[in-house]
């Protein structure tokens, strides 16, 4: 049987040896802890705390803001501190909630407790999984509760548990398949459980052998989940690209995974599942990926939620070098730090720290035309032409182009010979379009009501 | 302030990974490619060819930076194209023109068609073809001269000219490029190992020259009563290979989408088909390629592909 996988992609520099084999370390931190109200996709969550407040770890300090936005859970025991905007890794000030450690880290009582998927239902595990905050861990962050509920639980027919870590350099899914499979397979049976018809699939990048060979040892005897091993390449794990390798099914970005009948978590998220069903804990703790040739010693540490990424780093022995480059995140898809004093949120994934720039360090030229970007996007794309009327600022052209469909993977700037700022450009457009149509909803909206009021007025 | 810059790290929009691949890089390869046709050029024809390589690649970067000097524009030596257009032109030459021919034509090529059109990558036609395209418009006597060596008149007549006046031609000599021609044209076998080695280090797809050489074929194919002896004489006369493995496929001036790339390659198939078979001029295989340089525009606007997961039926 060939390997999994989607047309186009780049196989880049992998660099997970650097971690690969780093067994994950808990950490434990006193001192401030931060928990940004927006993390990930969604409406900002509301505190439901007040300054000067005595929280317990494990309780529930804001409530979500909206259909699609999560709770947050408080990772310490201690007071709350301030509730003020604080630098997120997004480069912007968010409004959070900060909580001094009192370094007890006493938790809320009934956190661990055993339960049985057969004593709950549906809905019980819906409102678990809402109520222990848990939203996709894998980048974007969409709330996990809302993932679960399509329309109709019978048309889902394929549960994937993303475990492709696709982006170079990362390495805390591949540990945590190889050092706790358990969870990753339990809450892949929690999931399993809400939609009678899905085949439950766990698709792996064949750079894992080990996490394959752990995962497929515990499987062995069930009957509705099997592994999936795919060719190792970016953006393997790209929603889309993943449900095509996996199923051949294929969605656009106006489609849910649901459409085509398939609900995508990653792995890390499944084992939250896990963790707050069976294990009645909620979101606490992540596992995290510090690593990059600046680093000392590079490492997969699990830390509590809210702590600074600067802490984690000085913990495991700091920068060996001044890094010229700090990535929140994987290289790929990551965001540059120009502070490491932020807090690491739900959907953190690593923190990459380099001696050189490579974006800042190449030199390009005019586009050369020579379609190695073509060949490259999984949507099949045609960068050298959308670039073109960007720069032109013809945004018109640009949806034309299918531009709204990038995913913005970064695989058309990685392999351009003539360093062109592609996906730069791309995100710029389609943040610009999405003002445009806000904008003109907006309008539309005012001018109806103003319509309306006339009517009302008139009657 | 010093000391705020050393701290603060570099940021910019992801990736923040890039290949080791530069255009730099692209050129040269392009460069060792044609390397084959260079030695068996000067093997052939005698060193005099090399003279005439040099010459015009030197011309061509020069042009380049005296150009870009005048005109107050940041210098792109460094990028290599330069160096490629002088090499293909040179080796669309005569062996034994005069050197200035060439030289001239490395000026028109970059001056007028690449750099009057905003230099690398802005140019719409390729530099070398349309500078072939030229000297053989203003010096058509030189560039139809096709005696070579010391022997004087050895053999003029190429094999496009010998199949017009009835002769037989040997298509093992013609293979390995015992025969007259220009200097890069002449040997299939040389020009084969170059296309290899792009296609190898990634550098082209066979795209375009498959479907160029396969249209040609069922062109000459059809129009030689269907015969596989004919077909294969037109082939591998003249510059058809040539064009196929470097002009046809230059990056700037071909489509960059793979239906237009196809469509492209149909096209200038059936123009060189057309322009052999029915034209008194030799220049099928250049004119043609100016001719589809031509229609890149349009080719690329009416082939954009479906972006992955549109239009098709939900599952």
């Amino acid at each position: 049987m060939g390997l999994a996988t989607f047309r186009g992609g780049v196989h880049t520099y992998e660099g997970k040896n650097l971690s690969e084999y780093c067994a994950i370390k808990e950490l434990e931190f006193d001192g401030d802890y931060i928990f940004p109200m927006s993390q990930g996709i969604g409406a900002p969550s509301k505190p439901i705390v007040a300054v000067g407040d005595y929280v317990l770890a494990g309780q529930k300090i804001a409530e979500p803001g909206g259909f699609i936005s999560a709770v947050v859970t408080s990772s310490v025991s201690g007071t709350v501190k301030a509730i003020e905007p604080r630098l997120t890794t997004m480069g912007s000030y968010v409004q959070s909630i900060v909580i001094t450690s009192d370094g007890l880290f006493k938790e809320v009582e009934g956190i661990g407790t055993e339960r049985s998927l057969d004593d709950l239902t549906k809905n019980d595990i819906r409102n678990i999984i809402k109520e222990a905050g848990i939203i996709g861990m894998g980048g974007a962050g969409f709330p996990t509760h809302v993932k679960l509920a399509p329309k109709n639980d019978d048309d889902i027919d394929y549960v994937i548990a993303n475990g492709s870590e696709c982006e170079p350099m990362l390495t805390n899914d591949h540990r945590l398949m190889v050092e706790e499979p358990e969870r990753v397979v339990g809450g892949m049976k929690v999931v399993l459980s809400l939609f009678p018809n899905a085949k439950g699939i766990i698709a792996i990048e064949n750079n894992k052998q080990t996490a394959i060979d752990k995962i497929r040892h515990l499987i062995e005897g069930e009957k509705n989940i099997s592994v999936v091993v795919m060719r190792t390449k970016y953006p393997e794990g790209g929603e889309r690209q993943l449900i095509y390798a996996v199923t051949g099914r294929k969605i656009n970005s106006k489609m849910l995974p649901a459409d085509a009948g398939c609900v995508v978590d990653n792995v890390a998220t499944l084992a939250a599942i896990y963790d707050a069903v069976i294990k009645s804990t909620p979101i606490m703790k992540k596992n995290i990926t510090i690593t990059g040739d600046a680093i000392a010693d590079p490492s997969n540490v699990r830390i509590r939620l809210g702590v600074p990424y600067g802490r984690i780093v000085e913990a495991i022995g700091g920068y060996h070098t001044t890094p010229a480059k700090i990535i929140c995140g994987g290289p790929m898809m990551g965001m540059a730090l120009f502070d490491t004093n932020v807090p690491v949120v739900k959907n953190s994934s690593a923190l990459c720290a380099f001696v050189h720039d490579e974006v800042a360090e190449s030199v390009g030229t005019h586009c050369v035309r020579c379609g190695r970007c073509v060949d490259a996007c999984p949507i099949f794309l045609i960068p050298p032409i959308m670039s073109k009327e960007v720069e032109k600022g013809n945004l018109d052209k640009f949806v034309e182009l299918n531009g709204m469909e990038c995913i913005e993977c970064g695989t058309c700037s990685y392999i351009c010979p003539a360093k062109r700022p592609l996906t730069q450009l791309f995100k710029q457009a389609k943040k610009e379009v999405q003002a445009i149509n806000r904008a003109k909803q907006a309008a539309e909206k005012a001018k109806a009501d103003a319509e309306k009021a006339a009517a009302d007025k008139k009657d | 302030m010093e000391e705020i810059k050393k701290i603060l790290p570099n940021v910019s929009s992801s990736p923040h990974f890039r290949s080791t691949l530069t255009t730099r890089r692209e050129m040269l390869d392009v460069c060792i490619a044609m390397l084959p046709i260079v030695i068996w050029g000067a093997f052939h024809f005698g060193p005099y060819t090399l003279v005439i390589t040099i010459c015009t690649v030197a011309t061509a970067v020069a042009a380049e930076y005296i150009y870009e000097k005048l005109m107050h524009l940041p210098i792109t030596i460094g990028d290599c194209s330069a160096i490629v257009t002088g090499m293909i032109l040179s080796m669309n030459m005569p062996p034994a023109i005069p050197v200035w021919v060439p030289m001239v034509g490395a000026v028109f090529a970059i001056v007028v068609v690449k750099q009057l059109y905003g230099g690398l990558g802005q140019n719409f036609i390729n530099p070398a073809i349309a500078a072939r395209c030229f000297l053989h418009i203003a010096y058509s006597g030189l560039m139809n001269d096709f005696s070579y060596g010391s022997f004087d008149n050895m053999t003029s007549a190429t094999p496009l000219a010998m199949i017009r006046a009835g002769e037989e031609v040997n298509l093992w000599d013609l293979f390995i490029g015992n025969v007259p021609g220009t200097i890069g044209e002449v040997s299939k076998l040389c020009l084969l190992i170059g296309i290899v080695y792009m296609i190898w280090r990634n550098i082209i797809t066979p795209r375009i020259p498959i479907v160029y050489i396969g249209t040609v074929a069922i062109f000459m194919f059809i129009v030689g009563g269907f015969d596989p002896y004919y077909m294969l004489i037109q082939l591998m006369s003249g510059a058809i290979i040539f064009a196929a493995c470097f002009m046809a496929n230059d990056y700037v001036t071909s489509p960059v989408t793979h239906q237009g790339q196809i469509l492209y390659a149909i096209f200038c198939g059936i123009m060189t088909g057309i322009i052999r078979t029915w034209s008194p001029t030799a220049e099928g295989a250049s004119y043609s390629i100016l001719l589809g340089n031509l229609l890149v525009p349009i080719l690329d606007r009416i082939s954009i592909p479906k972006a992955f997961g549109m239009g098709g039926k939900k599952k």
